[in-house]
Formats: structure tokens, sequence, C-alpha cells
């Protein structure tokens, strides 16, 4: 995973509430099962006047001529809501955006960008429609958002801010672990018999 | 700057509980069962009890541990099945309407074999929708937790347990590590005083809740659901009722296990064939417990209810007008504020899904359409049931006879019309009936306007041909 320090970019405003996964990624674009192959499935519903065809509609934000480049996008209320399907965010990297800024997020959206590197930021509504379609500086040590003379802090959770900035594998950080997790589940066998199955298939 | 992320001390867990002496919530207490002391600040090591795969996320995962040389920890409690893109034409093999779709069959068989871990495959006579057949073998049981890379996992909190949804990456965190890294959530209690109306249901009550609170009212939050309508509630209801607990954003909704839960539980093949052990009694948030979050609603108030618009949250009582919504639903959807909902034209009825495609569910609906037929204007009505258990036993009822008589087709189980990956089209604006969770912009195909009800709205409105209420055909069946 790519760490994330600072990150300087457009803001591209998709500044709908309830965007959810099905929009960021449809299912029929899901085609393979890797993770991989996503990008140009992107909003397609929304990206594509003739999804077949795939014939850009120029009044959809991403495609405008000043979102080129653009790596940091921006949302409304409950972004990303509905469906796990970790390949909305899979999607998203592929295409090149590495920030969601949002007046908030579905949660399991937002566990998904924080495994793949992408930060989640979210700050009061009017200040994200603030932002929209300025040069930007995200800059997660600080934990800033600055457009022109005006920043924003942000606030986010020590684990995900960790695992952004150093681009960490938290399996072998948990498995680090895995005495204490054994120890744990020996003595939850004899209190919890019920949980342990014997492979039957 | 903050702590770098430390590995947890290694061996040596003190079996300390950090918990308070006073009235708990069930949610607090299940969360600190499952807690594992590492002594390290950060995000909570919480024990996963039971991981569910499925073959549109579950390949891509079992893949990349496979590529990282990662084992499944305890593959006896990590289950798969094929439900999302498998043909539900009866005779199915691993064909796919989906091009493409079979891939993700044969990988995620391939897979699950490599891993270990028990699949439930295409034409297994356990196979079903995950959250169907979940319950059906007493795989989710009161106060475990389960997660699957599916977010209507929720959907299993009706036993009392944890579940919950999540990506495919945390999936693999949890069957390589038997753990998820994730913070504490809030807690919310959600109660429903009162007693329902004949032709209200327990979807109704959660449209109703994300239609006052919205589509993003539970987040951060995992949600008890409680009070006289959710004890009245039989066990298939109440998981309809904690399905769309993800549409209301929330982390997880469950029910505190009664004694209805552990009668439906006992002997099923994976659980314990009785629930004597005074643990379960526990198994309740405790009087005087107190919640971050209360919402009250009077259950007797309800009316059935219908989606309007593009979010779970743009539902209404279904003999009220279309309320004032964001201008791209209006356009998306062809209703304009002010309009009825009744007697809107339709193309399309489909009971199915994890929603709502249960026995009880088919048995409901069969009870509504018995004697009467589809209408004529109606393109396409389905019955897809949830699990292939349900079908068996819906058929040992002649339900799906009744079914077929009254002009829906009768299917193997799956997951179906919930979303359209590639398979069943109808042409851009067609109208559905729907007893799905989402009515998002083209979650039924491109350009497919979805009205998310009950079973017992799909079959009034597949009758009439028009968004219908169900009470008055309701009111007949029951004479």
């Amino acid at each position: 995973m790519t760490p994330f320090t600072t990150l300087t970019s457009v803001a591209v405003p998709i500044l709908r509430d309830n965007v959810d996964t099905d929009a960021i990624i449809p299912s029929r674009e899901m085609k393979s099962t890797g993770r991989t192959g996503l990008a140009e499935g992107l909003f397609a519903p929304w990206r594509y006047g003739d999804v077949a065809a795939r014939t850009p509609d120029p009044t959809f934000e991403l495609n405008m001529p000043e979102a080129k480049g653009g790596q940091i996008i921006l949302g409304g209320a409950n972004f990303g809501c509905g469906s796990s399907r970790e390949h909305a965010v899979w999607a998203l990297v592929e295409y090149g955006i590495r920030c969601v800024i949002a007046e908030s997020f579905a949660p399991i959206f937002r566990a998904n960008c924080i495994r793949n590197g992408v930060l989640p930021i979210t700050l009061p509504r009017a200040d994200v429609d603030a932002l929209a379609w300025q040069e930007i500086t995200v800059d997660l040590p600080a934990q800033t958002v600055t457009a022109g003379e005006t920043t924003h802090n942000f606030t986010i959770e020590d684990e995900p801010r960790t695992m952004l900035l150093e681009g960490l594998d938290v399996i072998d950080l948990t498995l680090k672990a895995l005495p204490a997790i054994e120890a744990w589940t020996d003595a939850d066998r004899t209190a919890r018999p019920w949980v342990y199955l014997e492979k039957t298939a | 700057m903050t702590l770098a992320l430390r590995p947890f001390a290694n061996g040596l867990t003190k079996k300390t509980t950090m918990t308070s002496t006073g009235p708990k919530t069930l949610f607090e207490k299940i969360w600190e069962t499952h807690r594992i002391d590492t002594g390290t600040s950060g995000a909570g090591l919480v024990a996963i009890d039971r991981v569910f795969l499925h073959e549109r996320t579950g390949a891509a995962a079992l893949k990349s541990m496979a590529a990282a040389g990662r084992p499944v920890r305890d593959p006896a409690r990590v289950f798969a099945v094929m439900d999302h893109i498998v043909d539900t034409r009866i005779g199915r093999g691993d064909g796919t309407l989906m091009e493409g779709g079979s891939a993700f069959i044969t990988e995620t068989r391939a897979a699950a074999k490599a891993a270990g871990i028990t699949l439930f495959d295409v034409n297994d006579p356990d196979q079903g929708i995950t959250h169907v057949i979940s319950p059906e073998l007493g795989i989710v049981l009161p106060g475990v937790t389960l997660v699957a890379p599916d977010s209507h996992t929720c959907t299993q909190g009706a036993l009392g347990a944890l579940a919950w949804g999540i990506g495919s990456s945390e999936a693999e965190h949890a069957m390589a590590t038997g753990t998820l890294r994730i913070e504490k959530p809030k807690t919310m209690r959600v109660t429903f005083n009162g007693q329902l109306a004949l032709g209200v249901t327990a979807k109704d009550m959660v449209l109703a809740l994300i239609a006052t609170h919205g589509a993003g009212g539970g987040a951060g939050h995992a949600v008890e659901f409680a009070g006289e309508a959710v004890e009245a509630l039989d066990i298939e209801a109440r998981m309809t009722l904690c399905n769309m607990a993800t549409e209301f954003s929330a982390m997880a909704g469950f029910i505190a296990p009664d004694a209805k839960t552990f009668a439906y539980l006992a002997g099923r093949r994976y659980a314990p064939a009785n629930f004597d052990d005074p643990y379960w009694q526990t198994l309740k948030t405790d009087d005087g417990a107190t919640f971050d979050t209360e919402i009250v609603i009077d259950a007797a108030s309800l009316a059935p209810m219908v989606s309007w618009g593009t979010s779970p949250q743009h539902s209404m009582p279904i003999d009220g007008a279309v309320p004032q919504g964001p201008e791209r639903a209006h356009t998306y959807i062809d209703l304009a504020p002010g309009a009825a909902m009744l007697g809107t034209p339709i193309d399309v009825a489909f009971v199915g899904s994890c929603t709502n495609a249960r026995l009880s569910d088919l048995r409901r609906a069969a009870a509504l359409v018995k004697g009467r037929k589809v209408a004529d204007t109606i393109k396409k009505a389905m019955v897809v049931p949830g699990s292939s258990a349900v079908k068996r036993a819906a058929e040992a009822e002649g339900l799906d006879t009744i079914f077929t008589e009254a002009g829906f087709e009768w299917r193997a189980s799956g997951c179906s019309l919930c979303f359209f990956a590639g398979g069943e089209r109808f042409p851009e604006g067609s109208r559905t009936v729907s007893s799905t969770n989402r009515n998002f912009e083209g979650r039924q195909g491109p350009g497919i306007r979805t009205h998310i009800a009950s079973p017992e709205t799909v079959i009034a409105s597949a009758v009439a041909g028009v968004i219908a209420d169900p009470r008055e055909l309701a009111k007949e069946s029951a004479q």
C-alpha cells in the first residue's frame, strides 16, 4: 500500500448526498475476480452518456477539463453507502483518486478506503462545498486541508492515520499478536465451546 | 505526533476486563466478550467467530490470501456459498446470465477447496442466499461475532449476534487472524412500541425508520431493535428488520435473543442441541443500561411503506403523496413532488432477496395472491426463494403452484433481481416493485426505476398492475 503524507490536487466536486457504491462501480462493471481492471467502470452510469459505447458525458464532473489529473473528490453526506464491494475503492485508486473529502461516509466504504491508501476526510458541508474546483493541499501529518489562505483541520483516529502514513499491511501487524490471540482462543474454547466447530465437509 | 503502531505484546494475555460493573447493553456484553487485550492502544482487536463468503467477493479475498501465503486460521468456522450471480433458472449449472460470471463461481469453488473452508455449491441442497442459509443451518448464533464481505450481513443480527458487513481486505484479515481491528462504535436503541396494523410488516418498520431518520441516521452506531412490536415479530421477520440496518448506515442491527430465537436455532446443524446453559439468558440489555442514542417509534401508527426515489430514505406511506426530494431523484424515478404513489403503473414485480424471501415471506405472499392473477400489463413477475431449503419447503406446501397459477415465475434460489450484474434486463425506464432493499439509480439495471416494499405490497401491486395498498387484500384474505 502506498503511504499517504501530503497531496496537492484540484478537488473535483461530486456533491450529492448518498452516493452509493453501485454508482461508484455498478455490479456489471465488476468483470473479473481480481482487484484490477476496474477504473474504466468507475462512475460508469454517470460518466458515460452511452455506457456500452463508453461515450463520455461532458456534464459529469470527472469529465470536465478542469478535473484532469484530479486526485481528490468531494462528496456530500453518507458517501459510499450501499454494497460493501471494495471494488469501489479499488476503482477509485486505479483511476488515480487518493483522497475523498465528504460531509460523512458510510462505514464499510470508509474502512475500505483506509485499507487501500485512500484518505477519507470528514468536514462540515459548507467547508466541503467551498473547496469545489480549488487546488488544495491535504496534509495528513498536520491533519489539515488548505485552499489558498484557508486551512481546515480534520480529525482521524490514530490507527487509520498511522496505517495511511506508513502504508502498513495490518494483517502482518496483527499476526505479531498471534500468541495473544491464541491464548484468548484457548480460554474462549472453554467459555463458549459451541463457537468451535469440527470440519465436517 | 501520535504514537506509531506497535506490534502487540507477545503472549501474556492478562485476562483483564476493562469493563464497568454497572448495567450493560447487549452490544457492550458481546463486545467485551470478544475484545482481545493486547496491552497496547490503537483500534480494538475483536475476535471474529464466523466468516461467510460468497462468489462475488469471496474468490478475490481467498486468492489474495493464497498469493500472500496466508492460510485461513480456522477453516471450520469459515463458510462460502454461491448466491449472487448464480443462474436462478431451474436446472442451472455453473453458467450465468452475467457474461463471464461463471469464472466467479469456478474460482470461488477452487479457492474454497484449497483453503479447506465449507462451501455450499450451486446445486448443494443447502445452497441459498448467505443471510438466509446461515440462520437455517445454525451457523449464526446469539452472542457471536460474524462478518462477511457483504453489507447485508447485519441481517443475521436478528438472532442476537453481532454481525456486520466488511470489505474484502478486512475479510482477509478476519480469516488470517481470527480478528478484526475496529474502533468501538456508539450504541443506539430503536424501540418500536405498540402493535403493527394488519398488512404492515417488518419491512415497513425499517423503511419508516430510514425515511424518518435518513440513510445516514445510524452512522457510527451498533443498533439494537427493541420494543413490543419487535418482540412480536417472528424470527424471519426480525431478519427483515435487521437486514436494512446497513441502509441506515449502522455498523450492525440486532435483536436480543429470546425464547423464539432459542427455539428456532436449537438442534440446527451447526447450533447447540439446546440453549439450557445460563449464559444464553445473559444476552440482553440490562435494565438501566444507557445508549448513546435512542429512537422511539409508534409501530401502531405505521402504514405500508414504499420507496418513491433513489435512496431507501426516499420512502413514504403508500397512500401518501410523493414528498419534495432532490430534483435528480424525481427526474430519475419520473415522479413529481405531490404525485400520488397509488396507481403508478408498474412493469415488473419481484419477490425475493435476503430481505424478504424466507418461507414466512412466501407464505404471506402466497396467501394474498391465491386465486388471483398478475395483471396483464405486468411484463415479468417472479418469485425467487431465498434458499434451496425454502424452495423445497414452499413446494411441499404447494406455494409454487399458487404463484405459477397466478402468473409468477418460480425460480431456484439466489440474489436474482436484487441487483443487475448483466443478467436479466428490462428496457430503460421500466418500473419495478420489489421486495428488495435498494432502490439506487441503476441498481436493477440501467434506467430501471425501483420501488422497494414488502412482499405484500409487491403482490397487491402485481395483481393491480399499479402500485397498490396491500391492506385491502390482507383484509379479504384474513376473512
